[in-house]
């Protein structure tokens, strides 16, 4: 079983508190995790400022190699995490195997997550929309234009409390050490192994190991913790994790993504070439990501559409983890799929939403200790309907009937959208609209990320203020 | 033989606490001496307190004590007729919503305050040295036994501000900023109080409190040994081995001999006394057992279904309660805490209950505040 000591600054601290990560199904412990309290976490980030130092010594060219050789290691190294050998094989078992998520899944967010480290030179150049780096690690510089650019940096070191369910969201702290900043992590309490491997992968790379702080295990503590002492930081959580956090710049809140296609006037005619479309944004990775369409607009043919998505997603089933075409992770929280089902099942019995997918078979699929939901597609007939902007941790879509003219007052939040549309000034209304944070004009799956665009809250705003400095 | 002394001490204090029990029971159930609630409820029982109490274990005849039952008024009839020309206290707990619960004191805090003091090293509690109670005012039990336990030992305890259930409410609704603001103005005062020349040697913290009293004062590049305390007490639920290492490690710079501080443990509630520990040391990895002040309160540690039934020694249960003072009787209070029972000790020689930690079982869990 592997041990996974705390590190508080590089170093390996055993608590006397140790949880157990369990497997999601047979409840075999896998790893056990040492934990912290808040004090620990709130002393250790007096220091980050010697975490940003010990980054400053290397410019931003040699931390970039670094950062491109961890992400090899991270996707094909054995390396030495907590107390134990691991394989990239090894590290792919265990995550499912805490998580529940499908083998196939947890393979894909490797890659991902690689990917992001391997081509880290050029998403800091998408992140920072082409600034030297130079310019960040010295404080200030000349872009080109004979004005002198300041940004002056908001923390030594980002605080992350991350989540379990998934892994591809790491992504948007992996950048940070090449900004020379330190990383506070509270890894998910049944998903310890990404930011693990990530700083094995990274100390064996040449990075300093104390730059980094991982403080694993269950207690909410720690994540409250992490909120309050550093200046800087992100949090992944639900709904109400969003609106205690909302407004404060400390925090930057990652959610429901409620991400949607849109089908234009112009195109909803032509709904059956997307139909394929549809459905990979709402089941591609499980329908776990905030990056996954939860809601589909169209002013007509919302019916058939529906009834399509359903034909493609409906006799999905529970496969087993290790099956390559397994597509359905398991919600490991005990009540957890009930209550969504649940919920579900009530939005249903308004009368302008009709259950898509009921002629494919149950949808909870119960398994103890754990359950699944197999896909949901619903149709509802106005934007009023209860169910028509709703997210959940599977592939769920409502596809939702709206006149053009009332889609974008009626979408709400939506992190991802895809307009298929040709139509400019519909066009134009949606680059105008603040709902919509990343905008794909055409036929783009949702979860179709391109890396070169910077998203969900540039890091680099996040992180540096843009500043006025005089030179005398 | 040693070992023939101590089952000899173990069987004397359980003699003891049959023999209390029965004065007790007689007590509270007697027409002349008994409390109003009590003598009422005795009409609801099957059994006859006063003839059929004969031990301890007969207590279990009584249903669980609902503390629901210490929610409103009156007040008084909580009062034994026998003390009832008595001045008397009311103490609360919880209360952030609704009506607390209340229980009325003669003179049981000082009593178990008297009681602690003889377990305090005079080294690090030195008799005539000034008090901190950095915990809780308002109506608690908590603030005026602290402040007898400073003049039992010939000092004077100075107190903060510190209202708990606003502590709470910020927590429920995630005002988070308030509550490390709220937080730092407790600190404040302490740290005010710490500086002003009062000789403050000792003190009672909550772990939250004492934690973040450190934290400030390293921040300030001073220590909790800089400003003179050498005592300190604290308890409850977080104060696990785990957080003693922490404090003792980092925040006080060593165990007691190298730092000069020394902290010590302590498990109770409103309703019973204060269950008190041996030293906690690095050697015995922080473990911390606690011991109830027999006869006048005892602890045990219950199956979690079958609550009249104690486990075996180092299994897990839910923490029980017993009162059994002139002032106070609760027979078998099912505590919102769990741990796992140990065997008698030399200086206290009956049952103890360790690594105590919130019921894991009660839905929603509880808030725990700064106290």
């Amino acid at each position: 079983m592997f041990e996974l000591p705390a590190i508080r600054w590089g170093e390996p601290y055993e608590s006397l508190e140790v949880d157990e990560v369990k497997h999601f199904y047979t409840g075999e412990p896998v790893a056990r995790v040492h934990t912290v309290g808040a004090g620990i976490v709130q002393r250790d980030a007096k220091k980050a400022r010697h975490a940003r130092r010990a980054l400053q010594e290397m410019s931003p060219s040699e931390l970039i190699g670094k950062c491109k050789k961890a992400g090899e290691l991270f996707e094909n190294g054995t390396l030495q995490v907590g107390n134990g050998e691991q394989s990239p094989e090894d590290f792919i078992e265990q995550q499912s195997a805490t998580t529940g998520m499908p083998i196939s899944m947890c393979r894909a967010n490797v890659t991902k997550n690689a990917f992001v480290l391997k081509n880290i030179d050029q998403i800091l150049d998408a992140l920072t929309r082409g600034l030297d780096l130079n310019i960040l690690a010295r404080g200030y510089g000349e872009e080109g234009r004979g004005v002198t650019v300041s940004y002056q940096a908001q923390c030594d070191a980002l605080g992350a409390v991350l989540p379990s369910n998934s892994p591809g969201v790491h992504t948007l702290w992996l950048p940070v050490i090449a900004l020379q900043m330190g990383l506070v992590l509270k890894p998910g309490s049944s998903e310890p192994w990404t930011p693990y491997r990530v700083y094995s992968a990274m100390v064996e790379a040449g990075i300093p190991p104390e730059t980094f702080c991982l403080y694993p295990g269950a207690g909410s503590e720690i994540g409250g913790a992490i909120l309050a002492s550093c200046r800087r930081s992100m949090i992944f959580g639900g709904p109400q994790t969003i609106e205690q956090y909302a407004g404060n710049p400390k925090v930057q809140v990652h959610g429901p993504g409620y991400a949607k296609v849109i089908l234009g006037d112009d195109c909803v005619d032509d709904w059956e070439q997307y139909v394929d479309l549809m459905a990979d944004s709402v089941y591609r990775n499980g329908g776990r990501s905030c990056i996954n369409a939860s809601s589909i607009y169209a002013s007509r043919h919302t019916k058939e559409i529906a009834e399509a998505v359903a034909a493609k997603l409906g006799p999905i089933e529970v496969l087993p983890p290790e099956d390559p075409d397994s597509g359905l992770a398991a919600f490991t929280i005990e009540g957890a799929a009930n209550s969504i089902w649940g919920a579900i099942e009530n939005d249903v019995k308004d009368a302008g939403t009709t259950h898509m997918t009921e002629q494919y078979g149950e949808r909870l699929v119960e398994r103890p200790p754990v359950a699944y939901i197999r896909p949901v597609v619903l149709h509802c007939a106005s934007p009023e309907a209860p169910a028509a902007n709703k997210e959940y941790m599977f592939p769920c879509v409502s596809v939702v009937e709206c006149p053009q003219a009332k889609m974008l007052e009626s979408i709400g939040y939506t992190l991802v959208g895809t307009a298929i549309t040709n139509d400019d000034s519909f066009r134009r209304d949606l680059i105008t609209t603040t709902e919509i944070d990343r905008l794909n004009l055409g036929p783009i799956p949702t979860p179709q990320l391109d890396w070169l665009q910077p998203h969900e809250g540039n890091l680099i705003e996040f992180l540096y203020k843009n500043r006025a400095l005089q030179l005398g | 033989m040693a070992s023939d002394s101590f089952d000899q001490a173990v069987a004397k204090a359980q003699d003891e606490l049959d023999a209390h029990t029965v004065e007790i029971v007689h007590w509270h159930f007697s027409e002349d001496t008994g409390c109003p609630f009590w003598l009422e409820k005795k009409r609801e029982l099957s059994f006859n307190p006063l003839a059929d109490v004969k031990c301890f274990e007969d207590l279990n005849k009584f249903p669980d004590f609902e503390d629901e039952w210490l929610r409103g008024g009156p007040v008084r009839r909580w009062v034994p007729q026998g003390l009832a020309d008595h001045p008397v206290y009311v103490f609360e707990t919880g209360g952030t919503t609704g009506i607390p619960k209340s229980r009325i004191a003669i003179d049981d805090f000082r009593t178990d305050y008297s009681l602690f003091s003889d377990t305090l090293p005079d080294e690090y509690f030195p008799p005539g040295s000034n008090w901190l109670m950095l915990g809780p005012s308002g109506p608690r039990r908590l603030r005026l036994a602290v402040e007898h336990l400073a003049q039992h030992r010939g000092g004077i305890c100075f107190c903060i501000d510190l209202d708990p259930r606003w502590v709470i409410k910020l927590i429920k609704k995630g005002w988070m900023d308030h509550l490390e603001a709220y937080k730092q103005h407790c600190i404040d005062q302490a740290i005010t109080i710490l500086n002003a020349g009062h000789d403050v040697k000792c003190m009672f913290g909550t772990p939250k409190l004492i934690e973040s009293l450190c934290l400030e004062l390293e921040e300030r590049g001073s220590s909790l040994a800089e400003t003179g305390i050498t005592g300190i007490f604290s308890g409850g639920t977080e104060f696990t081995p785990q957080w003693t290492k922490f404090c003792v490690e980092e925040l006080f710079g060593g165990p007691p001999e190298k730092s000069g501080v020394y902290m010590t443990p302590t498990y109770g509630n409103t309703l019973m006394g204060l269950a008190c520990s041996q030293p906690v040391t690095a050697e015995n990895k922080y473990k911390i057992t606690y011991h109830s002040p027999q006869p006048r309160a005892v602890l045990q540690v219950v199956d979690f279904d079958d609550t009249d039934r104690v486990v075996g020694y180092g299994e897990t249960g839910r923490s029980k309660l017993t009162t059994l003072t002139q002032e106070f009787f609760v027979p078998g209070f099912l505590e919102r805490d769990e741990g796992e029972r140990e065997k008698p000790h030399q200086d206290y020689p009956w049952d103890g209950i360790s690594g105590v930690r919130p019921f894991s079982r009660l839905e929603g869990g509880t808030t725990v505040g700064v106290y």
